[in-house]
């Protein structure tokens, strides 16, 4: 609606200098201060852009259209499958891997995730000792895939391989599924890029034993469990279903525990042995509802949604709904955080893997006033995660509707990352992650925050494909026109 | 594969540290506290390695392959809190004191200094975007740099709002197609290089605090809206709305597109009841266009254009002078008083020196003077860093404000600081006749602009005894601005500047003392 220029209640925004709002205050308007700085990286032609681009009436259609349709997901999950069976990608007789981040081949892989991929080969009878594991994929034996180009997620190295169950989630309404690895737990683990008999061993007696008994209980419950319930009862316990899982874990356990008991001889005690000292066990739920949902909103045309935001250590990317499937990525960014004993950034690898779907999907940084527990990794406050929170809520499109903040007064937490509000207003989106040792072989090193770079919006901004402008009436000053004015377009 | 960690450093130092392990038992504390006190402790002299874990086996696994764990430690239970640290013994007592000191605290100190996202920030975020702004504000103030000036208010009209843009340096063809785009959507675009606003007694920009009346002012010159609604005021009347178009709207290019539609703002506005429109020289065929404009307000309209005042259309009255457009729309009758005559050159003494800040003030004296037959110059090299400036050796009238001598500094009418150097020099030159200088009261302007020239007047009186050149002062600006009226002009009265009421009783008085044959009628008043 346009706005009367005079009239009551004058409310005026400052951009620039400060001291322009002082007398307009003083007189009695209302001063909304901006806290200016150059938008679009300071690049004058982007943010010409930009400018067309705001309050762009298909643009702003298009972003309600995706956003509808990302908060319309009911995430179910509703069974374990081997990952041949789930994605035609891996079924054929090639060697195929999945992995995090946007494409990257095994000459620019790091540490970690080059480590993965060796315990993946072993793990498949593809070599018999890491170092012709190494042969096999630097001779090109070995395909690579991004997970999220076949609707999977996985955490940090993202490794996915054909024998390797995958969790099965579903969205209610259209069947559309998205899929994740299961989380091996803490310590020493393959998406950490830890390597050994021990790793290798435990990911064997997933597949043997963890996944025939969660299938089998998950399918003796009357009904697939609703993921998205489920999370927000998490957010109330102090979760934000990233970084930190123990609520949600503990919930799903309880959800499993009987069912899981009646399947011993498959392997359900076992599992509720390994699954009751797992606290980061629903992080993979956490992501592949979050695929769920963010795949709906992909592909409104217009729509400047992100709707992926994943690193492979190397590179991290983001796409955008009305932009295809480009990646538009930046380096990796380091990860400020705590440190377990004995390490320190020094070691840290970069951001890596593809957990940050939880952020696209409103979650982790984003829900940061769920979890005041976790902003002590960077020594923060629970008052500074509700800021978090509040500032994310600025580059957002729209709000949760199921998924609420108890630290906001129970507002929806912010969903729907645009790419024209984060290069509008500089703020990066926050991302709540843990942290790899950037050697091969080692695995976690510790936990903290990081943020989504730049570059990769702007990046998408200046490839985003502008809308027909419909051409704009010319001014008239004719004698008719008088004192009516144009309606606003 | 990687060997785990060992269980002893490489290297053995002198006072060689070594593993201590302490168990809190059935103490549970979250992890992430835990984590951030051990980064708490890593800070304290002499301790190499701290880790602070539940002691669940794989916390335990985690600190032995650290080369943390001992035989406390490995004993220690899943809900039993485990002190690892390594360090020489000396360090231990030390440590675990500050541990529980930070325990029992509940959140550690910060001085691990791993700052980032969520710190010390405000919960009450200041907003970065127009678009983030909750409800429709009903203008944007945009000050930025140029180069980003005109993204900001195409911004601001698409979100619906009226654009007041100070910037200056933004490109003509942006100018307007943000006008042509604001017109489309009902909205004003008022700049770039615009001045001052007041909508509704909402001052926006540089402006006075300028009683309410029934005086609507549109204009193309910040100084000069300034200089008319003070003066409006002196004269008894008062001020509904002054829009402000930015200098450059009644060029041909701009078309004069903010003026009409500001018109048509003021012709719906019941608080307006006249309009006063000024500018310095417009395009002429947009003057024409302008004015017929004006003429289908159906208000009374008196057009003050100065240096081209275009045959007027019936209903609209031309004034050839700021003070003129204001006595014109306060109902003032019969010609201007004329002040005492200024001292004419003599001797020596025989040049006129004017140093405005505001432009339209030289634009108009440069006009008066012109008339009257009297050449000056007006440009003058800015003075190198600490030198003081060179006047020329004939009549000079400067633009101060002029970006030639703003650049890299403020204007000087906010900072004084621009001009005292020059005022200095011109009191100095002994063929100094007169010395003229405006000063512009009311929000944005200095706190103090008066007393700035006082200053300098004294200080070279100090210097060179009763002998100075006759100073010439205009005070703009009303009994209600910051700085107050009446103090400024006593401040100038009181070091022996002579007052006059206005910016163009200044310029006739100037030109009637300079001119080679004494002016007739100093302002020329037609259509009445």
């Amino acid at each position: 609606m346009t706005a009367s220029l005079l009239g009551a209640d004058p409310h005026v925004v400052t951009v620039g200098l400060d001291s322009f709002g002082a007398a307009p205050r003083a007189a009695g308007a209302r001063v909304t201060p901006l806290d200016w700085r150059p938008p679009a990286g300071a690049d004058p032609v982007l943010g010409a852009k930009l400018a067309r681009l705001t309050a762009h009436p298909l643009v702003d259609a298009a972003n309600e259209e995706a956003l509808r349709r990302v908060l319309d997901v009911r995430p179910l999950w509703t069974d374990v499958v081997t990952a041949r069976e789930a994605l035609p990608v891996l079924a054929g007789p090639e060697r195929v891997l999945l992995h995090a981040g946007p494409p990257i081949a095994w000459e620019r892989m790091c540490g970690p995730m080059r480590a993965a991929v060796v315990g993946a080969a072993l793990l498949e009878g593809w070599a018999d000792t890491p170092e012709a594991a190494e042969r096999l994929a630097a001779s090109g034996g070995i395909a690579f895939a991004p997970c999220h180009d076949h609707d999977a997620v996985g955490p940090m190295a993202g490794i996915v391989s054909p024998s390797m169950p995958l969790l099965v989630v579903e969205d209610a309404g259209t069947g559309r599924r998205a899929y994740s690895n299961l989380n091996e737990g803490a310590g020493r683990c393959l998406r950490y890029g830890a390597l050994g008999d021990d790793v290798l061993a435990r990911l064997r007696w997933m597949g043997e034993r963890l996944a025939p008994s969660l299938k089998a209980a998950l399918h003796s419950l009357p009904e697939p469990v609703d993921l998205r319930s489920l999370t927000a009862q998490a957010l109330q316990m102090g979760d934000e279903c990233h970084s930190r899982n123990t609520a949600a874990s503990a919930l799903l356990l309880r959800a499993m525990a009987p069912a899981l008991a009646r399947q011993a001889d498959l392997g359900g005690v076992e599992a509720l042995d390994f699954l009751q000292d797992n606290t980061y066990w629903f992080l993979n739920f956490s992501m592949a509802a979050a695929k769920t949902a963010t795949l709906a909103g992909h592909g409104v045309p217009h729509s400047t949604l992100v709707t992926a935001f994943a690193r492979n250590g190397v590179e991290v990317g983001i796409r955008v709904s009305g932009g295809g499937s480009a990646w538009h990525t930046a380096p990796a960014a380091v990860v400020e955080g705590l440190y377990f004993a004995g390490y320190g950034p020094s070691d840290a690898n970069p951001d890596i893997g593809d957990s940050a779907v939880t952020e696209v999907y409103g979650l982790g940084g984003f829900a940061l006033a769920a979890a005041p527990a976790i902003v002590g990794f960077v020594g923060g406050t629970p008052r500074g995660a509700r800021a978090t929170s509040v500032r994310m809520g600025r580059i957002t499109v729209g709000r949760h509707r199921e998924l609420r903040l108890p630290g906001l007064d129970f507002e929806g937490s912010p969903l729907g990352i645009d790419v024209r509000a984060v290069v509008d207003t500089g703020i990066e989106p926050v991302i709540t992650t843990g942290i790899a040792h950037r050697e091969p072989g080692i695995g976690q090193i510790g936990a903290g925050l990081t943020h989504a770079p730049m570059e990769c919006f702007t990046g998408a901004l200046r490839a985003f494909p502008e809308p027909e402008q419909r051409p704009g009436p010319e001014p008239e000053h004719g004698p008719e026109h008088g004192r009516e004015r144009a309606p606003a377009v | 594969m990687v060997e785990p960690a060992q269980m002893t450093p490489p290297e053995a130092p002198a006072c060689a540290p070594e593993v201590h392990n302490l168990v809190r038992a059935d103490t549970y504390v979250d992890s992430v506290a835990l984590m951030r006190i051990a980064s708490a402790l890593t800070t304290l002299p002499g301790i190499a390695a701290a880790g602070l874990v539940m002691a669940t086996p794989a916390n335990r696994q985690q600190v032995e392959a650290a080369g943390l764990l001992a035989a406390e430690g490995a004993a220690a239970r899943p809900n039993d809190l485990l002190i690892a640290l390594r360090c020489p013994p000396d360090a231990v007592p030390r440590a675990v004191e500050e541990a529980d000191r930070l325990l029992a605290q509940g959140r550690p100190d910060d001085a691990h200094g791993a700052g980032g996202a969520g710190a010390r920030e405000d919960e009450d975020e200041p907003h970065r975007s127009l678009a983030t702004v909750p409800g429709t504000p009903r203008l944007a103030v945009i000050s930025t740099p140029g180069a980003y000036a005109a993204a900001e208010a195409l911004k601001a009209l698409r979100l619906g709002m009226h654009a007041f843009v100070f910037s200056d340096n933004v490109p003509v063809a942006d100018e307007v197609a943000l006008k042509r785009e604001a017109h489309a959507r009902g909205l004003l675009m008022m700049g770039p290089d615009c001045g001052t606003a007041v909508l509704d007694g909402i001052p926006l920009g540089f402006a006075n605090a300028v009683r309410r009346g029934p005086v609507g002012l549109i204009g193309a010159s910040g100084t000069g809206l300034q200089q008319v609604s003070t003066l409006l005021q002196a004269y008894g009347t008062g001020v509904s709305q002054i829009i402000g178009v930015g200098g450059r709207d009644l060029s041909e290019e701009v078309g004069g597109a903010c003026m009409r539609d500001a018109l048509d703002v003021l012709a719906a506005d019941p608080a307006t009841e006249t309009i006063v429109l000024v500018s310095k020289p417009p395009a002429p065929g947009v003057a024409r266009a302008v004015l017929a404009h004006a003429a289908r307000t159906g208000k009374p309209v008196v057009a003050a254009f100065l240096g081209g005042a275009p045959d007027a259309p019936p209903g609209v009255s031309v004034a050839g002078s700021l003070r003129d457009a204001a006595r014109i729309a306060a109902g003032l009758d019969g010609p201007a008083p004329v002040p005492a005559p200024l001292s004419p050159p003599a001797g020596e003494r025989r040049l006129l020196r004017a140093l405005y800040a505001g432009g339209t003030f030289a634009y108009e004296a440069r006009l008066r003077l012109e008339a009257a037959g009297v050449k000056a110059d007006t440009d003058a090299r800015p003075p190198a860093p600490g030198e003081a400036p060179r006047l020329p050796g004939s009549h000079v009238v400067l633009d101060l404000g002029d970006d030639l001598f703003t650049a890299g500094r403020p204007h000087p009418m906010i900072d004084p600081a621009v001009r005292a150097p020059w005022l200095a020099a011109a009191l100095r030159d002994p063929s100094t006749a007169v010395v003229v200088v405006d000063v512009v009261l009311g929000y944005g302007a200095g706190a103090d602009p008066a007393g700035a020239v006082a200053d300098v007047v004294a200080q070279e009186r100090a210097v060179s005894g009763a002998r100075l050149p006759h100073i010439v002062a205009f005070v703009v600006g009303t009994p209600d601005d910051p700085q107050g009226l009446d103090g400024q002009v006593r401040a100038l009265r009181d070091v022996g500047v002579t007052v006059l009421d206005s910016s163009t009783t200044a310029a006739d008085a100037l030109a009637a003392a300079f001119a080679p044959v004494p002016c007739g009628t100093p302002s020329d008043r037609r259509n009445r």
